[in-house]
């Protein structure tokens, strides 16, 4: 089977954000870059369904230069092929454009299977994966905590409210992958030596016939701000019986946590 | 303290380094966050080295890092494997202490003198951590200096016979192949003893307060024979041993670096974070001038050893400089855990806060693989001429 997984290159969680100057973008600092984490249980089953049917992984990312590092990481994994989707006509793309990006890509790509995270830390937006699904004609199933292959067609965990649900669909599809579908391998040492030969192949808006006016954002950012700084905690005071309902009160009727 | 650590790069230093190298140690950083930190302190209390992580620790390929990949390692240059010891240490001195005797004390020395024969059965194993490896040079009267050792190797017929005691042996009860250095007529000689051999015992030595989480042995040799393929062929005299403590001496210069920014980064966040005199004690001046003592030692340390890294991988690199760096490494490292207690207070001294245990564990750090004070006679010598760990001093040619 072969398999092509969707990374995103994001600002680590730990990242202290600050807004730019401007409000309109964020003040990275000097943020560690990392693959984003729910793209590392995509890549993971993909080299779990490769391991065990044979076939090949190719991760691809649409970013600039510095999002290699996300795919030399996939390739230390074990992927076996990477693609970078990079273009000044990409710089600003919003979910749509990187699906469209993403699908004229895969097009070119012998895929089977495509796998992604269910969302992309940093922008938050869980658009990609059902995009691009929508965009190739192909079954989207969303948020995937279990997988198991039954003939050609895929048996699939998703997280509901209050349950899990199970799905079953036919190949080719896309899946965006949830935490607690696997547990990431670590790239070994001989992996990382083994990344290093690996070729990645760069695409342009021209490669994917893929005409830059069309993927202006269909959405414009007007502000940003941070939440704003937490109000200072309330003490009770008073007989402890009478705390407690007060504090159930305001748990229910100001915080509304219960 | 479970946070997750932030490496001190006061001088970007990052730039030194190649995707690879930065990959690695992200690698190791996240593996030892994940399966070392948790799990240490309770190690450490009872005195139990984490063994389960040794098949981690090979898969992930930090066992010969540098060695080939015809022997199922990974190839890597110096720097990369120092960055390796270097995340290790930041969990435990004992991790770093494992993966020290494992590469440079047991597969090197396979690797550089021995057979083919012994080159192809024990290095796939032990980088594959299914065979435990240790290092025997020390013994009860014989530690800075090796040349006075007792244990003998006799030949009788086509084998060997070793008698002797080694001791302070790190991985030696649970090592499957002991690397013996011991007396022969000819000078001195390396032999594999392996786990089982009659008249070989390897009893675990307890009472330690440093370097708990990491096994310590004695060796005993009771006529314990040994057969001629399992001597080292290629080594012969102390040199031998010698140039192996010089490759795990490397790791350790690396190594203690992690140590140090694991109590640098841990008293930082104390320091903004502790409440004293109604307000965090980082705006003391008494307070921050022991984190930017630190801080300012661990820059100097991340320099030097990057350098040592660059010269191995040359090959340009002397034994006198490897000295330097690990006296300079390990007494930084030792002084930053110490200020990293002090300025947590009582808190300092519980195991959920690592600059105690670093503090302890360097101790040994300190005296092993030649104490701070043989390495400053080894510079010594090697600026002025005179070797003054020896009782003639009459100049050395250089
Ligand atoms: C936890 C631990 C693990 C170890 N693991 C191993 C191992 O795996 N394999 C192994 O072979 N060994 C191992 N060792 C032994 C270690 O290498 C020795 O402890 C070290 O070489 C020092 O020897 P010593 O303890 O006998 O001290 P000594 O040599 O007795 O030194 C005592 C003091 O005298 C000083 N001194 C000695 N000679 C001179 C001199 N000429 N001039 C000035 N000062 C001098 C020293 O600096 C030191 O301060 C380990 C030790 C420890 C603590
Ligand atoms: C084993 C043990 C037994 C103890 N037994 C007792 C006991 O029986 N009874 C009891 O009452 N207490 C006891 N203590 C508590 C002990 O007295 C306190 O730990 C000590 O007063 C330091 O307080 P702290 O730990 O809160 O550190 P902190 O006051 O938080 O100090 C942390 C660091 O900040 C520095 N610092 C603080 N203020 C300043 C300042 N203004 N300027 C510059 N630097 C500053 C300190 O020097 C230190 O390096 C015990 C502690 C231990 C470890």
């Amino acid at each position: 089977m072969n398999v092509l997984v969707c990374v995103k290159h994001v600002p680590d969680t730990e990242t202290r954000v600050k807004v730019a100057a401007d409000g309109l973008h964020l003040d990275l600092g000097e943020a560690n870059w990392v693959v984003n984490p729910y793209d590392e249980y995509a890549v993971e089953q993909g080299l779990q369904l490769k391991e065990k049917l044979g076939g090949e992984v190719t991760v691809i990312t649409v970013g600039g230069d510095d999002a290699t590092k996300s795919l030399r990481q996939a390739l230390a994994m074990g992927a076996d092929k990477a693609v970078l989707c990079s273009d000044p006509a990409f710089e600003d793309a919003d979910p749509w454009s990187t699906a469209r990006i993403l699908a004229a890509a895969a097009a070119k790509l012998p895929c089977d299977l495509i796998l992604s995270g269910k969302h992309g830390v940093g922008g938050d937006n869980q658009q990609v994966g059902s995009l691009l699904g929508q965009l190739m004609g192909i079954p989207v199933v969303t948020v995937v905590t279990g997988m198991d292959l039954e003939g050609t067609s895929l048996m699939l965990k998703r997280e509901i409210e209050g349950g899990t649900e199970v799905v079953k669909a036919s190949l080719p599809c896309v899946i965006s992958c949830q935490k607690g579908l696997n547990e990431p391998r670590y790239p070994s040492l001989k992996g990382i030596m083994a990344a290093k030969k690996k070729e990645i192949t760069a695409w342009k808006a021209a490669d994917l016939g893929l005409d830059p006016a069309t993927l202006a954002p269909s959405f414009q950012l007007k502000k940003m701000e941070l939440p704003p700084p937490r109000p200072a905690g309330k003490i009770l005071s008073g007989e402890i019986p009478d705390q407690v309902k007060e504090l159930v009160k305001l748990l229910h009727d100001e915080a509304k946590a219960i | 303290m479970a946070a997750t650590f932030q490496s001190p790069d006061f001088y970007r230093l990052d730039d030194l380094l190649t995707e690879e190298q930065k990959m690695t140690r992200d690698t190791v950083r996240g593996w030892v966050q994940d399966k070392v930190v948790p799990v240490i302190a309770s190690h450490y209390q009872a005195c139990t080295f984490p063994r389960d992580l040794v098949p981690e620790m090979a898969q992930l390929g930090l066992l010969g890092p540098t060695l080939p990949e015809a022997y199922g390692c990974a190839g890597m240059d110096q720097v990369a494997a120092g960055l390796v010891m270097q995340e290790l240490e930041r969990g435990d001195s004992a991790m770093r202490s494992f993966a020290s005797v494992q590469g440079s004390l047991v597969m090197y020395p396979i690797f550089t003198y021995g057979s083919e024969a012994q080159k192809d059965h024990w290095l796939p194993r032990l980088a594959r951590g299914e065979a435990i490896g240790c290092f025997g040079l020390t013994e009860p009267d014989a530690g800075s200096d090796p040349g006075s050792m007792k244990t003998r190797a006799e030949r009788r017929g086509d084998a060997w016979v070793l008698n002797g005691t080694k001791m302070w042996i790190t991985n030696g009860t649970m090592a499957d192949v002991a690397v013996v250095w011991a007396r022969t007529p000819e000078g001195f000689g390396g032999f594999l003893v392996e786990k089982g051999t009659p008249g070989f015992s390897a009893p675990e030595m307890k009472g330690k307060l440093s370097l708990r989480a990491s096994v310590t042995s004695e060796l005993i040799f009771e006529d314990c024979p040994v057969p001629e393929a399992n001597r080292l062929p290629a080594a012969r005299g102390l040199k031998a041993p010698l140039s192996c403590l010089n490759q795990a001496r490397y790791g350790i210069a690396w190594g203690v670096v992690g140590a140090a920014a694991a109590c640098y980064d841990e008293a930082l966040r104390y320091a903004r974070e502790r409440i004293m005199f109604e307000g965090p004690i980082a705006r003391f001046q008494l307070v921050q001038d022991k984190l930017v003592w630190m801080l300012n030692e661990i820059t100097k340390a991340q320099l030097l050893v990057w350098k040592l890294g660059k010269m191995k991988d040359e090959g340009t690199l002397r034994h006198a400089q490897v000295s330097l760096a690990k006296m300079n490494c390990v007494w930084m490292a030792r002084e930053c855990a110490r200020l990293a207690r002090d300025i947590e207070g009582a808190n300092g001294i519980l195991d959920e806060y690592c600059a105690m245990r670093h503090m302890q564990n360097l101790e040994s750090v300190y005296t092993y693989e030649g104490t701070h004070d043989v390495h400053k006679l080894v510079v010594g010598a090697d600026i002025t001429g005179y070797e003054a760990f020896r009782t003639v001093t009459a100049p050395v040619d250089r």
